[in-house]
């Protein structure tokens, strides 16, 4: 378990990182937190000839509370967005979220941009970015582009992320005051990646019933999936226990047919996909209730 | 003489130093001019090997060795049976490097020795092998089938060995009897995963034409034995250490594996020392597994939940080779009756090969599968009778009374299965309280109205320990008034070095503090055989004990001649040696061993200080008379027990599961242990927890899967998941002391205790937490998606199981 041989550039300013990938392309990798690109290494699933590691790259080790959204730098650790207290304050969902990462050694090290790119399916983060309608900020030696939630995951492990392109940030858009929001998910252990999981936020009516919700999952398809279906479900209601069953229903068939592995069946997975979509709208859903 | 450290709850002497990050593990040795060694392993479960090119790696540069079987010379043998058993009538053990076949994936087939351990596994990857596959074993069902493939071209059947063993008339009582149900139960793989895996470091001294090897075992003097008679040389030319060792669980008191004769092998042809260190990938899929049985039993009780008796026929996976012979499977067989009076019994074992990594000893060895099968049949009593699953148990017990009893089986050391003694029932009484056991029906029943499923398992089991042959020990006191201890055995994390200076302490009168206990090097003790079977502290501690004896018998004599006293009259405490009564005039211990070496020559304080005391003169005549053997307060003790002592205990745990989900959560762990007089409280309590950990984990957690070409599915650490502190519940430990007569302090091991009975509590709480479904569980380990499909299977079907024949389901999606 050692990794074969591999180049290893520190460069301090994200200019001359753009230049290293503009001229090793996808010989090169970018080293964030390393929490998940190291074990890789180290199994010789990836052998890039070179590594770029962006830690040194203090431009990118922000986090800004914007009119719209939250940003948060590549380089910045999971754990000091959790820390964070402009986050504590206007982003408990992202706090929610964050805390299921692994454990906190890990979030010492792992990045929140890292753990995007990432694109694990199983993963919290791009399941919440997806949720939110969040960004992606790309850069690359030509230029900056910006990449919606949607558009960026494409299958297991793989974004429409260019090789010569370096992710500078993640918006997360801010919640209204009046949602509701909850995470959960089913994990073997603490600290686990999610055999299923959902983050759900809902909006409610002034009369209340529901006025706008959204509801992603991770741990069941090769990306994160969004609940289109039952967000329109949910419209108007007051989610009752019969419209949590119709939601829980329909969100078994989002699971994956063939995502099958040692931990869960595809039809296990069903099971705890809509037990996670009860218990996400339900607390989400009393969590609004709650503030108003 | 009063009894002061034995018993007492004493801080580990081990901590400080292991707290500090100064402990030394195989890996921490780094010697001048070190190469690294990575082994090429089959990527097949089984395969001809047609050709290896070795070319391109030994061109690498940075590559000093490349070694395939062809180079091996005579050391290409296979590695020794161990422990052999008439009923195995067809061991196989491996090759230090395969020749013609691999028989699992893992099995080593090169060895390469670099400069750095990154260059090595670089060369690795340019060694060219070509395989031919052939058909795979990849479970016990497979082969046992009729037209199975065959492990070894030669074994008929798979069948490395049929054991049988009976006592009574289990057949006749069986088709008389007026209850009689006959069940399949099935326990799969797992592994002991000490945090620490395996590894070597060898060094051949040209100077001294010796080899030094350190190396992360439980067994220092076997190899040391088996090293020299391998290279030819004298014993005393062979220094083998196991230095700190980072777990074991008994996977590494195998031997010979194949890097422990292929790193020395390389070092003598190198000359400079060479480092082996295991990765976990590695791991997972060449140190030795355990656990995997097939059980058919068939059981007969009475109207009043008397066992009559038990017929177990059952098949034993022994992975691709028998290194250490039928142990597992001997244990099993012997275990099963545990503390019940059963006087008709059957076994009848297949040990089978199948093409997977070999099978040894890991912490419990064939006693979690018997006490399984047991305690799921007492549950099933008292299901059937609507008894008290309790009362059940007492009903079977022998009582205490009835010892020394004698199961009529032969055990794993070749005696006889002799439970020495025991009080069944005060243990469970223990348990009843701790688990409030009485008002727990009615907790159940409230959480169910909250539709919470709350249930209560219990195991009960008897564990043989303290097995022979021998152990040895050294103690010697130094002139500076410590007192150095050596003995054979190793320690992987049991606390030696406290508890054998807590019995040197007892017999010394000095504190546990000025004990220095040597464990594992050959060097420093000779004779012995190794930290397993939880008899360390028994038969190792004994010796200490014996070797203690004399030294003070050593200290009383010379003390009398000094102050010429009497010996009877002559007292040791805090470190010093005096006539009854008169403490102020003393000897420190350091004092007497400088007085004890005949010399002309003495040094430092303490000499002057002696000079100076009016003490006795030398006797004419020669300096050690005949009644002083020796020079020095020193002796070696060896104790050879007459059989196992048997140590018991029941566990009783509150599990919490969600149907919809098939999680579990314990709620409550209780555990109740008997090991016979307590030497330390603090360590038997440690040993148990980390062995609750570990049959949690091996219940519940950890799986080692296998798919049809016996690729395992589980080998990192994301798959096959170890329990960390979230997942296991606070355990209450309690003791009940029944002393063994067989041993001079009155122990029992309790090493492997904590693992025995998880997997049958486990079973047992669920049944009880999902008994609305009439759940029964017939499997283990199980993990939330197969207890989803159990209880999807029950929802469909509704029914009350049938009684006669029963099969643990067969997965229905893949749900291995
Ligand atoms: C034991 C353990 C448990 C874990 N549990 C969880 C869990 O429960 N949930 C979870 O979500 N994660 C979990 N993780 C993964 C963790 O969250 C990782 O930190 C994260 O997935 C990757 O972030 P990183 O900063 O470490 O990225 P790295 O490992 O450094 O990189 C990951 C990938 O992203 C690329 N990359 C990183 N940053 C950029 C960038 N700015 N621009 C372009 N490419 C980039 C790298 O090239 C690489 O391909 C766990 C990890 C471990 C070791």
């Amino acid at each position: 378990m050692k990794p074969p041989q591999f180049q290893y550039c520190a460069p301090g300013v994200l200019d001359e990182a753009l230049g290293l990938l503009d001229q090793c392309g996808t010989d090169a990798k970018i080293l964030a937190g390393g929490q998940s690109l190291i074990p890789l290494l180290n199994v010789r699933l990836v052998a890039p000839l070179y590594l770029v590691d962006i830690n040194r790259v203090a431009a990118l080790d922000y986090i800004d509370a914007r009119e719209n959204h939250l940003a948060v730098g590549a380089i910045v650790r999971q754990r000091s967005v959790e820390q964070s207290p402009v986050v504590r304050q206007r982003h408990p969902l992202l706090i929610e979220a964050i805390t299921y990462i692994g454990h906190m050694q890990i979030r010492n090290r792992g990045t929140l941009a890292g753990s995007i790119v990432h694109a694990d399916p199983a993963a919290e983060l791009p399941a919440l970015l997806c949720c939110l309608d969040g960004e992606i900020v790309a850069r690359s030696s030509t230029g900056e582009r910006i990449i919606k939630a949607e558009q960026f995951f494409t299958d297991y492990l793989t974004t429409t992320l260019d090789a010569r392109e370096i992710v500078t940030e993640i918006r997360l858009p801010w919640l209204p005051p009046q949602a509701g929001w909850a995470c959960i998910e089913f994990t073997r252990r603490a600290g686990d990646y999610a055999l299923a999981g959902a983050i759900a936020v809902v909006v409610p009516t002034p009369a209340g019933t529901c006025q706008s919700a959204r509801i992603s999952y991770f741990g069941i398809a090769a990306t994160p999936v969004r609940g289109y279906e039952i967000e329109q479900m949910l419209i108007g209601t007051t989610l009752d226990d019969a419209i949590l069953q119709a939601a829980a229903h329909a969100a078994e068939s989002l699971v994956q047919d063939d995502l099958s592995d040692i931990h869960a069946t595809s039809t296990y997975r069903r099971a705890l996909t809509a037990e996670a979509t009860r218990r996400v709208l339900r607390t989400a859903w009393q969590r609004c209730q709650n503030r108003s | 003489m009063a009894t002061r450290w034995f018993g007492a709850p004493v801080q580990r002497n081990e901590d400080p130093r292991l707290l500090r990050g100064q402990g030394l593990y195989v890996d921490d040795i780094d010697l001048p001019g070190m190469l690294h060694a990575a082994v090429l392993r089959s990527p097949y479960a089984h395969a001809k090997i047609v050709r290896i090119d070795t070319q391109a790696a030994s061109n690498l540069p940075g590559v000093h060795l490349v070694l395939t079987a062809t180079d091996l010379g005579e050391v290409l043998e296979p590695s020794p049976l161990l422990i052999p058993h008439p009923a195995l009538t067809h061991p196989r053990t491996q090759l230090p490097l395969a020749l013609h076949e691999v028989r699992y994936v893992g099995e080593a087939v090169a060895f390469v020795v670099a400069d750095s351990r990154y260059l090595a596994e670089d060369a690795l990857e340019l060694i060219d092998v070509a395989y031919e596959p052939l058909p795979v074993v990849h479970s016990l069902a497979t082969a046992s089938a009729p037209d199975a493939p065959l492990v070894h071209e030669d074994v008929q059947g798979n069948v490395a060995a049929h054991l049988l063993q009976s006592v009574g008339n289990p057949d006749e009582v069986l088709a008389n009897a007026p209850h009689v149900i006959r069940e399949t139960l099935q326990m799969e793989r797992g592994a002991a995963m000490p945090m620490e895996c395996r590894g070597i470091v060898a060094r051949w001294d040209h100077y001294e034409q010796m080899l030094t090897c350190w190396i992360s075992t439980q067994a220092p003097i076997p190899i040391r034995n088996g090293l020299a008679a391998i290279f030819h040389l004298p014993e005393h030319k062979v220094r083998v250490i196991a230095p700190d060792v980072g777990g074991g669980f008994g996977a590494k008191i195998m031997l010979f594996y194949p890097e422990e004769i292929l790193t020395p092998f390389a070092t003598m042809r190198l000359g400079r020392p060479v480092k082996w260190i295991e990765d976990r990938r590695e791991n997972f899929i060449s140190t030795n597994q355990e656990r995997g049985q097939l059980h058919e039993v068939e059981y007969a009780f009475d109207d009043q939940g008397v066992l009559l008796a038990v017929r177990d026929v059952f098949l034993h996976d022994t992975g691709a080779y028998t290194p250490y012979g039928i142990i597992v499977p001997i244990i099993t067989s012997c275990s099963l009756p545990g503390p019940y009076r059963l006087k008709h019994y059957a076994s009848d074992c297949q040990a089978l090969y199948t093409n997977k990594v070999p099978v040894s000893p890991y912490r419990g060895a064939g006693r979690p599968h018997a006490v399984f099968v047991m305690e799921r049949i007492m549950d099933r009593i008292a299901l059937e009778l609507q008894m008290d699953r309790l009362e059940v148990r007492a009903r079977n017990f022998i009582r205490p009374d009835e010892f020394p009893w004698d199961v009529g089986l032969v055990y794993q050391d070749g005696g006889p299965t002799r439970y020495d003694s025991g009080n069944y029932q005060a243990a469970l009484d223990k348990l009843k309280l701790a688990l409030d056991y009485d008002t727990f029906a009615t907790r159940q029943a409230e959480a169910r109205v909250q539709g919470r499923y709350l249930g209560l398992g219990i195991g009960y089991y008897v564990e043989g320990t303290s097995i022979g042959p021998y152990e040895g020990a050294h103690v010697r006191v130094e002139p500076d008034g410590r007192v150095f201890v050596a003995t054979g055995v190793t320690s992987q994390g049991q606390s030696h070095q406290t508890v054998f200076a807590q019995i040197v302490a007892d017999q010394l009168g000095i504190e546990p503090q000025a004990v220095l206990v040597a464990t594992g090097d050959t060097q420093a003790f000779n004779w012995g055989v190794g930290t397993f079977a939880s008899r360390a502290a028994t038969v190792a501690g004994s010796a200490v004990h014996l070797a203690a004896v004399k030294v003070r018998k050593k200290i009383q004599a010379l003390a009398a001649e000094l102050f010429e006293a009497s010996a009877e009259d002559i007292e040791l405490a805090e470190g010093k040696v005096f006539v009854k009564g008169a403490p102020q005039r003393a000897l420190t211990l350091g004092q007497l061993a400088i007085k004890a070496n005949p010399l002309r020559y003495t040094y430092g304080e303490s000499a002057r200080t002696l000079a100076a005391m009016n003490l006795a003169a030398a006797r004419p005549g020669p300096a050690l008379p005949p009644e002083r053997d020796a020079p020095g307060l020193e002796a070696d003790g060896f104790y050879s027990p007459p059989h196992g002592s048997f140590a018991s205990g029941v566990h009783g745990a509150i599990i919490e599961v969600d149907p919809a989900t098939g999680m579990v959560s314990f709620i409550k762990y209780v555990a109740v242990h008997d090991c016979g007089h307590l030497i330390n409280p603090l360590v038997v309590e440690g040993q148990v927890h980390g062995g609750v950990a570990q049959g949690i984990g091996g219940a519940f957690f950890e799986r080692l899967v296998y798919d049809d070409t016996a690729q395992l599915l589980s080998s990192t650490f994301m798959d096959y998941l170890i329990p960390t502190a979230a997942e296991i519940p606070d355990i209450t430990v309690e003791h009940i002391e029944t002393p063994s007569p067989l041993n001079p302090l009155g122990m029992k091991g309790v090493g492997e205790a904590g693992v025995i009975p998880v997997a049958a509590l486990f079973a047992s709480a669920l049944d009880d937490a999902l008994s609305p479904w009439h759940i029964r569980i017939r499997e283990m380990p199980l993990h939330p998606c197969r207890l989803h499909e159990l209880l999807q299977e029950a929802r469909c079907h509704k029914a009350v199981l049938p009684l006669a024949t029963e099969k643990p389901g067969a997965p229905t999606e893949n749900c291995h």
